[in-house]
């Protein structure tokens, strides 16, 4: 194992936390703004993958894909909030399980019926492709380093949206308390709608972005929905902090994981029993850790306390 | 509520009705169908119990299910090939009793419960249902990554597992098996809630500092049940491995868990019956609209959505006309 392999295996965390953090952060702000657990995070995830990959094939344009991307994924996170999500807020949690799983079938079988079972796909722009060359001779996808940096500037700009503007603000006090702010005049159904389609505009970036890195199919954003709750409840539920260093650090331990453990068999195994029983506990690895963090802090790394369990 | 018990014995003798009735005309594949809807009731009558009884919403039950459906697979696999599965320290062979197979699925779905439950249950509410969500993934990726058995090609057995006395290839002495196992799974299901136990696990849903007042601990009472949970629907796992002759990772895959609560809810939470009403619910409608759509899922999505935000109370709630029984 050399160093250049590994700090490649490392940057590939990074990419990997960059997208967690793009669907970790709208369930995060949905669940800590209108305490809804939406399932149905994943398709919009996959809305976001088909638009780019429709409008890219119609187009040629990259930039054009991700816009559609954005558009697509509000669009159809306002659409179902405004028709079926509003009227779970004041629901148990069960309900909320069960209508935005009842969404997900409408919304993979619907994609199916108009754009077929086969898997569509994406290039990645010629002015992204091909590697570039890091300090230190690593040489490196030049998508991969942009996805990456995408899910920066997403972050700093959710940053700067939640401290420093109104809506931020409005948003901080719909959090902890709903009842008030509408009694001061804000629209909070208003505002439900867009911290919604904001979240599902950034679950669509996430889709379009890893769509010329897979392939674009029926299905696609349910182990990431998983990734991303294992994320977030990692980070503490409705922590934006804790989504961000929980995103790096669940891509870091997935991608490290699948890369050091069958190396670490190999060292006393045969290679093929060695590559076998490591990628199989490889995939267990961030379950493992989130266990450890729920053994050491039952709400999360940055969760609130909870009231009564 | 005076209607509820004609309701659910109704739907209850329907099931062994059909199967007798599709005997008579001759159809193996509709008592198959009927077996299928036993079984994946049997999943949700152990549900049941954690959600409906206990007020845990677990999003991990396929974890379960799945093991007691490879519980089956490994040992019915050892036994077809003849190759012991441990032969240090302790020999152990593979088997194809159907009693003993069903010991080792519950076993092994009460262990991985109790792990399961004792880290997910130090929390409550969303965090529980992510967190069993995330177990049963956990061990669906592990089924897919271990070569072993199957991986993600899964596992198929020749034939079926024997039962003493019974010839379980023959479709209707099977259903009688899966049914019998159902009604004894309800009848425990129907003690369980008017046991000192169930009523304590009701209150820990309702009020749990009330309970933790009075001496009890909830947490005690929520793993009890989830363990009680996860057992029933192991064991269904087992069977319906059987049924099929094949266990494969995807019934570990979540989206078996959400097809469990949603019989569960089909039918009407925190009803006896419900996951029998449910299941067959589902059943009836997969293989009617399979039949009028290739999309038939669009219409499942659209009648839980009619269900979740209109007519809360499921089938039974619908037919017998009442809600449930203050709780």
């Amino acid at each position: 194992m050399t160093f250049v392999l590994f700090a490649e295996q490392v940057l590939n965390g990074l990419q990997l936390g960059a997208m967690l953090f793009l669907m970790a952060s709208g369930l995060t702000l949905v669940f800590g703004v209108m305490g809804l657990i939406n399932l149905a995070h994943g398709s919009l995830y996959m809305i976001g993958a088909f638009a780019a990959a429709a409008v890219a094939a119609a187009t040629g344009s990259f930039l054009l894909a991700l816009a559609a991307s954005l558009a697509a994924a509000a669009a159809a996170g306002a659409l179902v909030e405004v028709s079926v999500i509003r009227r779970l807020y004041d629901r148990d949690h069960l309900d909320q399980v069960l209508a935005t799983f009842a969404l997900i079938l409408i919304f993979s079988e619907g994609t199916r019926w108009v754009f077929g079972s086969f898997p569509l796909y994406l290039d990645i722009p010629s002015y992204l492709a091909g590697p570039v060359t890091l300090p230190g001779g690593i040489e490196y996808s030049l998508y991969r380093l942009t996805i990456i940096a995408i899910g920066a500037a997403v972050a700093l700009g959710l940053y700067l949206l939640i401290t420093r503007t109104r809506i931020g603000v409005q948003i901080r006090a719909g959090e902890s308390d709903r009842e008030m702010i509408a009694a001061l005049g804000v629209n909070i159904s208003k505002l439900y709608t867009i911290v919604f389609a904001m979240g599902a505009a950034l679950a669509g970036l996430a889709g379009a972005l890893i769509g010329p890195l897979q392939s674009v199919q029926i299905g696609m954003g349910e182990p990431v929905l998983i990734l991303a709750f294992v994320v977030i409840v990692i980070g503490g539920i409705g922590s934006g902090k804790g989504a961000l260093v929980a995103s790096i650090l669940v891509g870091l331990t997935d991608t490290l994981g699948r890369f050091l453990l069958p190396i670490a068999f190999g060292a006393f195994m045969d290679p093929s029993d060695a590559t076998a029983i490591g990628s199989a506990l490889a995939s267990m690895s961030i379950y493992v850790l989130m266990a450890f963090v729920l053994v050491v802090r039952p709400t999360g790394l940055y969760g609130v306390a909870q009231h009564e369990a | 509520m005076k209607r509820e018990p004609l309701v659910n014995a109704a739907l209850f003798l329907s099931l062994p009705a059909v199967a007798l009735w599709a005997v008579s005309t001759d159809e193996p594949f509709t008592i198959t169908l009927a077996t299928r809807t036993a079984i994946l009731a049997l999943a949700g009558v152990g549900l049941n119990i954690a959600l409906g009884q206990g007020g845990l919403v677990s999003l991990g039950h396929a974890a379960f299910f799945g093991l007691g459906g490879y519980a089956m697979g490994v040992l019915a696999s050892h036994a077809q090939t003849q190759t012991p599965i441990l032969e240090w320290p302790v020999l152990i062979e593979g088997a194809t009793s159907m009693p003993l197979i069903w010991l080792v699925a519950m076993a092994v779905s009460a262990l991985a419960a109790l792990g399961i439950g004792a880290l997910s249950l130090r929390t409550s509410g969303v965090y529980f249902i992510m967190i069993t969500l995330a177990f049963g993934q956990m061990l669906y990726y592990f089924a897919i990554s271990w070569p072993a058995y199957g991986g993600e090609d899964g596992l198929s057995i020749h034939l079926r597992n024997s039962f003493p006395g019974l010839n379980t290839l023959d479709p209707i002495q099977f259903f009688g098996l899966c049914f019998v196992l159902l009604c004894a799974a309800l009848l425990l299901s129907a003690r369980l809630k008017r046991s000192p136990f169930g009523l304590a696990l009701n209150a820990a849903r309702q009020n749990p500092l009330r309970v933790r007042a009075v001496g009890v601990r909830p947490f005690s009472l929520r793993l009890t049940a989830f363990v009680i949970s996860g057992v029933i629907t192991g064991l269904a796992g087992a069977l319906f491995a059987d049924l099929n002759r094949f266990v494969s990772p995807s019934m570990l895959s979540w989206h078996t868990s959400g097809e469990i609560i949603v019989f569960v809810l089909l039918g009407g939470v925190g009803r006896l019956f419900g996951p029998v009403a449910g299941a067959g619910l589902y059943i009836l409608l997969e293989q009617l609209l399979d039949g009028v759509s290739d999309y038939w899922q669009v219409f499942l999505g659209a009648l839980l959505l009619t269900v979740v935000l209109i007519a809360r109370g499921g089938l039974i709630g619908a037919l017998a006309g009442s809600e449930v029984a203050h709780d």
